[in-house]
């Protein structure tokens, strides 16, 4: 039932715009992939490409080994959840979902059955006869759900399906959605712009940006190891600093940083370092210190706020402003000079940009 | 809780009810009259002006012809006004903004000049039947009606809704008569109406596309009016109002049903 969907090379343009550009993404049989990016990355051209709204003008879509690329939309046979629901306002919620069976020649009460085992998995039986334009969001989307998954389609696509529900409600439907596609181990493609929701739901996240994927990968690995100074920032290092290797020790390097500060990093930590990389630290992973003879960027602090587990502060170094976590055992006030001192563990090594 | 309604509004109120319904009770008035001659109130009650448009051959066939046109030119407008109006609202985004406005243009065109030109190019330059000619400028002015009304309609339409019947697997042509119409029923019915209210009213456009052998109901009244004086008038006038509301009825009922079975 469930089938791997393969886009190889795809470019898509509106008019004379490039939107996407070489796209690539494979999706393996029953996996759950997210595409992650900012508005206007092309998530949505890419769902709209493999659903048969838009051509690409070049590259290929397969399902399961059957060329898509040029079927027309209503014989691709995949499931959409919309962000808007998209349901049908004159059809009560039981034609509603019983639409995709009617067109496949299910009917009476075979699509009745369908139909009321369906809605009593999303848990609106009792709504059946309802016309749409008397449900709660959180409903309408569970509707369009039924509708999507009833056919049981080999691919199913969502389009920020949970961006108008409340944030308490959003947690709750996603992890319904996850425990549906499970367990009906449908293949799916998720579009999203909630780093969280992405994370938390996916097998693997695509994180995209004008048109390209940056980065495919498990969410562990796109928190811990992001392969690329884009992706990194956007999994939330905030601070990023250009080093050169001067010196290699065995186990250890010394490298060099704007302004002449120097720093040793243990090898075991990140492998191979080339001889200009980038230090990727979140503010975790730089530790404020007011012990001077600690190794470390020399700092002057700046402002500094409370966030429960840690104070943050924002640094003045040679390298540049950066932004830096200290323990809530020592308060340090604006303008004290400190050390940042890198903990290896949170940490990571790119290349430069 | 009482809430007070100022005089002034009353009073302002019942007087714009009298301005559109006093016409109407003259006109019905008028029609009733038992005298040969129009006068309001009506002296005597009788229906003999009624019976009279029908002993008057003229006047029965006009009806039928007014009748004829007016569906006829609706169903036209409709078959083309929709697909137009679906067109212009589902690809707005790509269609340059003037090109809406260009199927408005014959509401701008004083619709004397309409009907001259239709009358100097259709009917004597290509000498096309009086019929075609008056049945083509009467789809003409009922156009821009029909396009603007299920725009306005469509206008609300999520198209969303359409792509997901078409990717739930229902071709984009049946997609059209299943999800789409039905869910601008409404502004079908409405453009339906006003489209045949313009129609059957016209006599700008009519005035120059009948001829010797085809009149429409209200050209024919006014070849009458040049006559006699007697309460004809308001008894076709009467009548006009009566089909009309009808048309609306049996469309609503109709057009209505026929959308609810879906
Ligand atoms: N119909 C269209 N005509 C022209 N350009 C378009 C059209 N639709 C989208 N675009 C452009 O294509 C790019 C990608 O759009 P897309 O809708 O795929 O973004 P998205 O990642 O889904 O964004 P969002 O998170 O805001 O939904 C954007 O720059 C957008 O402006
Ligand atoms: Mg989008």
């Amino acid at each position: 039932m469930t089938q791997s969907l393969t886009l190889d090379s795809i470019s898509a343009h509106y008019g004379s715009t490039q939107v996407l550009e070489n796209l690539s993404l494979a999706v393996g049989e029953g996996e759950l992939v997210s595409l992650l990016g900012a508005s206007g990355c092309g998530k949505t051209t890419t769902l709209r490409l493999v659903a048969g709204f838009l051509q690409p003008t070049s590259g290929t879509i397969t399902l399961g080994g059957r060329d898509l690329t040029r079927l027309p939309p209503h014989q691709r046979d995949i499931g959409l959840v919309f962000q808007n629901y998209a349901l049908f306002p004159h059809l009560s919620v039981a034609d509603n979902v019983g639409f995709g069976l009617k067109q496949r020649g299910v009917s009476g009460d075979a699509k009745a059955k369908r139909v009321t085992e369906m809605l009593e998995r999303v848990g609106l039986a009792h709504l059946a006869d309802r016309l749409p334009g008397a449900l709660s969001g959180g409903q309408k989307q569970r509707v369009a759900l039924a509708r999507a998954l009833v056919i049981k389609p080999p691919l199913l696509m969502f389009d920020e399906p949970l961006s108008n529900l409340d944030a308490k409600l959003r947690v709750d439907m996603r992890v319904e959605i996850r425990q549906l596609q499970r367990a009906n181990g449908t293949t799916s493609v998720y579009v999203t712009h909630d780093q969280e929701e992405a994370f938390s739901i996916s097998d693997r996240v695509a994180i995209m940006h004008a048109g390209r994927i940056m980065q495919l990968d498990t969410p562990e690995r796109l928190y811990q190891r992001p392969a690329n100074a884009f992706v990194a920032r956007f999994v939330g290092f905030e601070n990023l600093i250009p080093m050169a290797v001067v010196e290699r020790d065995g186990a250890k390097i010394t490298a060099e940083m704007a302004g002449g500060v120097r720093l040793t990093l243990p090898l075991e930590q990140f492998g191979a370092i080339p001889d200009s990389f980038i230090l990727a630290c979140r503010a975790d992973g730089l530790q404020v210190t007011d012990n001077a003879t600690m190794e470390g960027i020399p700092a002057t602090l700046g402002l500094r706020t409370y966030l429960g587990r840690a104070y943050q502060y924002q640094a003045e170094t040679p390298a540049g402003a950066l932004i830096a976590n200290g323990p809530l055992t020592r308060v340090l006030e604006s303008g004290a000079a400190a050390k940042l001192v890198p903990v290896p563990e949170q940490c990571t090594i790119l290349a430069p940009e | 809780m009482t809430r007070n309604i100022h005089p002034l509004l009353i009073a302002g109120t019942v007087l714009v009810f009298i301005f559109l319904v006093g016409p109407l009770v003259i006109v019905l008035g008028s029609a009733l009259s038992d005298t040969t001659y129009l006068t309001f109130p009506p002296q005597g009650l009788s229906l003999r002006w009624f019976e009279n448009i029908f002993q008057i051959d003229a006047f029965r066939r006009t009806i039928v012809t007014s009748l004829q046109i007016a569906l006829l030119s609706t169903t036209i407008a409709l078959i083309i006004g929709i697909p137009a109006a679906y067109a212009l609202n589902r690809h707005r985004i790509q269609l340059p903004g003037w090109l809406s406005t260009l199927f408005i243009l014959p509401v701008l065109v004083p619709e004397l000049v309409l009907g001259f030109s239709l009358l100097k190019n259709l009917a004597v330059q290509f000498n096309s039947p009086i019929y075609i000619s008056l049945l083509f400028g009467h789809a003409l002015i009922v156009l821009p009606y029909v396009i603007r009304v299920i725009s306005a309609s469509l206008a609300s339409f999520d198209f969303s809704i359409e792509e997901a019947a078409i990717s739930l697997g229902s071709p984009p042509l049946k997609t059209f008569f299943t999800i789409l119409l039905p869910n601008v029923r409404s502004g079908v019915i409405a453009a339906f109406i006003l489209a045949f209210i313009t129609s059957i009213n016209d006599v700008s456009i009519s005035i120059f596309l009948t001829g010797p052998g085809l009149s429409t109901l209200p050209i024919q009244l006014l070849a009458h009016m040049e006559q006699f004086f007697d309460p004809t008038v308001a008894s076709v006038s009467v009548l006009l109002m009566l089909l009309t509301v009808a048309v609306m009825a049996i469309v609503e009922r109709t057009l209505g049903l026929t959308f609810l079975a879906k």
